[in-house]
This record gives C-alpha cells, structure tokens and sequence, in this order.
C-alpha cells in the first residue's frame, strides 16, 4: 500500500500531508499529555518492532505469503496516540532509509497508515470492547475485526488519492482495492489475533497500562474524529463529482467489470453483475457489509479457537 | 534470504568521495528538490527525464558507488511501483500514462537509493533535528534506528532456535510459529525498554 513517488499530484500530496501533520500533531500532543515517560523509550523500540515484525512471513498458498502491517496490534499494544507515532516513525525510516514509499507521498502514506488505519483500529477496538466486555476472547474479537477495519479504511483512503490524482477511475479503483484488501484485512486480522494472544498470555498486564490512560471516551471520539475528517477529505469529492447517471455506469461498468474480475474478489465480481445496474454505490455498500460480516464472523471463530469460556485478559482486574 | 535481507538493512555504502563528505542538509535538500521536480516535469517529458538520470549516474560515479548493489536496490524496489502502476493500465489508453509514471517512480526512486547510499541516517536524523521537527517524534526514529538491527537479530535467533526444534512445517504451524515468535519479541521489547528508560534517566535524559 506504500505509495510511490510521481504517482500523486502535488494538490492531492499538499492535501494529505496537511491532514497528516495535524494527525500527527494531535497525537503527538496526546502522548505528552497522557503517557508517563516510563513508556516514552517503548514507542521507538516497538516502531522497531513492527518493523522487524513485518519481516515475518505468513505463508498463504502457492508459494505466495502475506506479513502483518501492524496498525491495529500498536493501537492495541500502545495506545492510540503512541500508535500514530510510532507506525509513523516506521514509514519515515522505510521512506528515508530503504526508498519503501516516496518523500512526496509520505504524506500520503502517513495518513493512510499511520493515522487512518491506527485511528480506525483504536476506535472500533474500544467501542468493541466497551460492546462485549474484557474477557480474552472478547479483547481478541475486537482486536481482530479492528484489524480488518483498519486494512480496508486505510485502503479506501489510499484509493481516494489514487483517484484524486487522475492515475485511476474512482468507480475502478475503490472496488479493486477495497475487495483486494478485504482479503488481505483477513490474514492481518488474524495475524494480530495470534499474535495478540501470545503477548496476552504472557504479560496480561501490558494492556493494563493502555487501558489506565484517562480520558479514554474523549480521546476515542477525537481520534474517530480524525479518521473520519482523513476519509472525508478525499472520499467525499470523488463521490459527488459523479453523479448516478446511469449512462456513465453501464459505460463505466462495461469496463470495470473485467478489471475487478481480474484483480479478485468474488464480491465485486457479484456486486457488479447483480446490482450496477441500479446503482454503483448501492452494490458497493452491499457487498462491503456483507464483507463486513464475513470479517466479523472469521474473527468471531479465531478467538473461540484461541481461547476457552471465561478466561479473562486481566486476571487481576 | 538472509542476504536479501542484508541488503535491505545496510543501504549505505562507506566512502570519502566528494559526495560523501558534503553536508548532509545539502544532500537532503537536493533529493528533495530532485525528486520534486521530478514529480512536477510534464507526461512525456522525456528528454528532461533523460537529463535527470545522467545526473544521477553522474552523482553515482563521482561518489564511487558500488553500481551492482544500487541497481539491485532499485530493482528489490520496482515490484511495489508495478503493483501501483499497474492499477494505471485499468483505463482505455493507459499505456503513456503507465509508462510516464514507471519513468518518475524510478528516478525518484533512484534519487533516494543514491542518497541514502551516500549518506548516513544519523545524519539524516541529525538534519531532522535541526529542522525543528518534534522532538519526541525525532527521538522515536533514533531510538527506532539504534534498536532495529538489535530486534532483528533477536527475532532471527528465535526462528532459528524454533526451527531447530519443530520437524514438521505445515502452514498451521508456521503461522502459529511466527505469532509466537511476533508475541515473545514485544514482550522482550516491553522489557527492554524499561531497561533502556532506566539506562536513559540514568544518563540525565529528560522528556
């Protein structure tokens, strides 16, 4: 999802890296406020963790293996805040140091993965868990399904730009890459379940300490705030820009049906021969919920399979 | 593997050429104004394209580089703009448009191996902070940097020490190896930051 330079316009890289700083800002300004400086060496050391974490292969099928990207499990681990610092920390060395991502779009690249995806996870994680309780299995769930939100957000976000950009067509682009990524969430969501359990089992208290900051309701609504105004920014004038003629869409469509087959997923592959005929973003919402629902229930099932009833992610709570 | 991975993690090349010893500020500053008007120079500016990367061949020969390494750098690199490119070719008549982003993608991407390959991150990092950026983010990136070749050998040992005792490999058990693997890493980075927090106060760090 790093993308490149010469792929963005400089309007559209202008407009992200302003909504990154001020991301980045806030949460800058957050971890000084909230975090005891005890736990301020543990940001840099667990941005070298992702970073040595997304080395690890995950084997998928036929010789191809997919890695974590590890938004959701810092948002989790870290704290919200602390999270945005550190993915962003992670993008800037891979940027600088390995040429992963461009340095006119690492503004992009941090808004996408660095504050959309770990604002997402943080919020749908808390409101999750506020939902089911702090059991294991419950904290694993909500972990898991955070994960996928993250992928996809963070997906949609990045093809905004794209099209944005005028490199793609807003109707091609958001079904390719929000389909790809709802099977690529998968395998994050259940990356970070597992990996999540193994660092629970072992050191319980570690998300104590996320838990205790103060604020936590105010802090979750600011940082679904963010994510929200990162999303809006781009998503909200592609959508507009194209009316629901419905000329456009049988010509558009006549097209993207065979670039989406293409690229995936069987649900685009659904949407588009069942519902395009009546509307794009009609048969793009239906199958992003029933995305949604399979997401869910894969989380729902691996956190069963890691854990027993009643076990409690805090023992001592 | 191991030696893709070396050479992911060491991109800079030790020297003393001229280009070498220039401050680092200036070299960051002249990427960056490269790979600018890189992105700015109009679709099918071709000959200005060609001019760019005679520069940057120029650069790379007067700082001696080792050409192999750098061009193996770029191409580790080029799969992840042909996947992004790609998405271009799903318009009628995407074809210039796939072609003029390959062209600035790479010359960026060359711009920054060539930097990187010249110069230091510490340095780097260094310009950073003069630069007025928080330091608490700069902070993260230095602690980041110093810690993750450490993390990495940590994590190297524990696959190897996992390997060594596993017999079958069956993708169930990878998985559940490398989260094990993941799980155990955070917990002794959790921990060895507090030891890293308790060495810094030590040394008269504060926040």
């Amino acid at each position: 999802m790093h993308i490149p330079d010469g792929f963005l316009d400089l309007r559209t890289a202008a407009t992200a890296a302003a909504l990154a700083v001020a991301g980045l800002a806030y949460a800058l300004r957050d971890v000084k406020r909230s975090l005891p400086p005890r736990r301020v060496p543990l940001i840099g050391l667990a941005a070298a963790f992702v970073f040595a974490a997304q080395m690890l292969n995950f084997p998928v099928a036929a010789g191809t293996s997919g890695h974590l990207i590890g938004a959701a499990l810092a948002s989790v681990l870290l704290g919200p805040g602390a999270a945005v610092v550190a993915m962003t920390a992670v993008l800037v060395l891979q940027a600088l140091m390995f040429a992963d991502g461009g340095i006119t779009a690492l503004g992009a690249n941090v808004l996408n993965m660095a504050v959309v995806a770990p604002a997402v996870a943080f919020g749908v994680f808390a409101a999750l868990r506020r939902l089911l309780g702090r059991s294991l299995r419950a904290t694993l769930l909500a972990a898991g399904f955070a994960a996928w939100c993250s992928i996809v957000a963070a997906a949609v976000a990045c093809a905004a730009q794209l099209a944005a950009s005028g490199i793609v067509d807003w109707g091609t682009v958001l079904p390719a890459m929000a389909g790809v990524h709802m099977v690529i969430g998968l395998g994050e969501a259940v990356i970070t379940m597992l990996i999540l359990a193994v660092v629970l089992r072992a050191r319980p208290e570690l998300l104590d300490e996320v838990g205790r900051v103060p604020g936590t309701a105010g802090v979750t609504a600011a940082y679904g705030l963010m994510a929200s105004v990162a999303l809006v920014a781009f998503v909200a004038p592609l959508a507009s820009s194209r009316p629901d003629g419905l000329e456009y869409v049988a010509e558009r469509f006549g097209f993207a049906g065979f670039a989406t087959v293409a690229a995936e997923p069987p649900l685009a592959d659904y949407s588009v021969a069942a519902l395009a005929s009546q509307s794009p973003w009609l048969s793009t919402a239906v199958a992003g919920g029933i995305g949604t629902l399979i997401a869910f229930g894969v989380a729902w099932l691996v956190a069963r399979a890691l854990t027993t009833a009643g076990q409690s992610a805090a023992p001592h709570r | 593997m191991a030696a893709l991975r070396d050479r992911l993690l060491s991109p800079y090349q030790h020297g003393s050429s001229p280009v070498h010893r220039l401050p680092a500020a200036l070299k960051f500053a002249a990427a960056l104004a490269c790979i600018v008007l890189i992105v700015l120079l109009p679709r099918g500016a071709w000959l200005a394209h060609g001019m760019i990367a005679t520069g940057l061949a120029t650069i790379a020969l007067v700082a001696g580089s080792n050409l192999r390494q750098l061009a193996i750098r770029l191409l580790l690199l080029e799969p992840f703009v042909i996947s992004v490119a790609l998405l271009a070719l799903l318009r009628p008549g995407g074809w210039p448009l796939f072609l003029s982003i390959m062209a600035k993608s790479t010359l960026c991407l060359a711009a920054m191996v060539l930097l990187t390959a010249t110069t230091r991150f510490s340095d780097l990092l260094g310009v950073l902070w003069r630069a007025r950026v928080p330091a608490l983010l700069v902070t993260t990136l230095a602690l980041m940097y110093r810690y993750l070749f450490v993390l990495v050998e940590e994590m190297e040992r524990m696959r190897r020490a996992r390997r060594s005792r596993t017999f079958t490999a069956g993708r169930g058990t990878v998985w559940r190896g490398s989260a094990q693997v993941a799980g155990q890493l955070f917990v002794r980075t959790s921990e060895r930051a507090e030891r890293v927090y308790l060495a810094m106060c030590a040394r008269g760090w504060k926040s």
